[in-house]
């Protein structure tokens, strides 16, 4: 159950205990779900789905947010 | 932060882009500030409705770091998220799709660049993600050149604004080719904005006065010695150039004609 799982967030390989859901993700990385998009191996997760989003090894995720910008 | 001036409302002279209405004709920018504290006085001072925004990766070492939505509320100001950094159509549709996400709307802003140090827009990839994000669904505000073949093309497309560029992007430089903006502005139905070149309130007063929709600017003010004072300087600009577009200006002529009557003259 507790096998670790490597994901590639922003780029950066990153190793977790499993299973591990996205939004369980979400809060260890310690983010405001309502200020952040995820995109999922290049599909965006819908915030509503961070729930029952189950993140797999080699998975690659994207987490991005508005910054300043003309 | 800095004290502001009240925001200041024209005559009531909306304007209406993609079927959301707007009192402001100016759009700024939220680059390259001193900090998110000034970037917010400036908004503000500025009187924009609508602020252009960027989609970056979250920096996971810093995560509790301040973020933009915390200094300018986006139920309040309209965020309309950027391609910039995009040098492709797919870049540009990935990352609008992370920004409506984000966001929740689908109102953006498409620029597709050339490389420096001209970033220059490049049309052909400009054209291509304008069709992929339409498709999509997205409301495409489109940075283009002033190119009236090109901008004909977007506009059948699809595409709800047209926003030739003035002069290079951060230059400064103010219009370089006002009649070439005239042209676009004469072939076109679409709200038509000066996105890029703006340098100071003159700038942006000559964009309203040719009769454009709107401005839209981010350098100006970011990179003045006092954004603030240049935020005031031109929402009163883009007022004041609107004003005289409405008003129509008085002919030009080669002589003199003077103001005061030559009749009564004493002797």
């Amino acid at each position: 159950m507790a096998d670790p799982i490597t994901l590639s967030l922003n780029g950066e390989p990153r190793a977790l205990p499993g299973p591990l859901r996205l939004a369980e993700l979400i809060a260890q990385l310690g983010l405001d779900t309502r200020k952040v998009a995820v995109e999922r191996n290049r599909a965006i997760v819908p915030r509503s789905a961070y729930d029952t989003t189950r993140l797999a090894d080699g998975d690659a995720l994207e987490i991005v947010h508005f910054i300043g910008g003309g | 932060m800095d004290a502001v001036e009240p925001r200041v409302v024209g005559d009531d002279d909306p304007w209406t882009v993609a079927g959301r209405t707007f009192r402001s004709r100016l759009i700024v920018g939220t680059g390259k500030y001193a900090s998110l504290e000034q970037t917010a006085a400036a908004i503000e001072a500025s009187g924009a409705e609508i602020v252009t925004v960027a989609v970056r990766r979250v920096n996971l070492a810093d995560p509790g770091a301040p973020m933009l939505q915390d200094f300018v509320d986006p139920k309040r100001i309209t965020y309309l998220p950027n391609t910039a950094g995009c040098h492709t159509a797919d870049d540009a549709v990935r990352t609008l799709r992370l920004a409506r996400e984000a966001g929740g709307w689908n109102l953006v802003k498409l620029e597709v660049l050339g490389p420096p140090p001209h970033l220059y827009p490049d049309m052909a990839a400009t054209l291509a993600a304008a069709e992929a994000l339409i498709r999509d669904g997205f409301e495409v505000m489109v940075y283009c050149s002033d190119d009236p073949i090109y901008a004909r093309r977007l506009e059948d497309l699809g595409c709800v604004a047209i926003m030739p560029l003035g002069a290079p992007i951060g230059s400064g430089l103010g219009l370089q080719n006002p009649a070439m903006i005239h042209l676009l502005l004469q072939q076109t139905s679409l709200p038509l904005l000066v996105d890029a070149g703006v340098g100071t309130a003159s700038d942006a007063a000559i964009a309203m006065e040719l009769g454009c929709t709107a401005v839209l600017l981010n350098s100006a003010i970011a990179h003045a010695t006092d954004p603030i004072l240049m935020a005031r300087a031109m929402q009163h600009a883009v007022q004041a150039g609107r004003l005289a577009w409405r008003a129509g200006r008085m002919p030009r002529r080669l002589g003199a004609d003077p103001s005061s009557p030559l009749t009564g003259l004493i002797r």
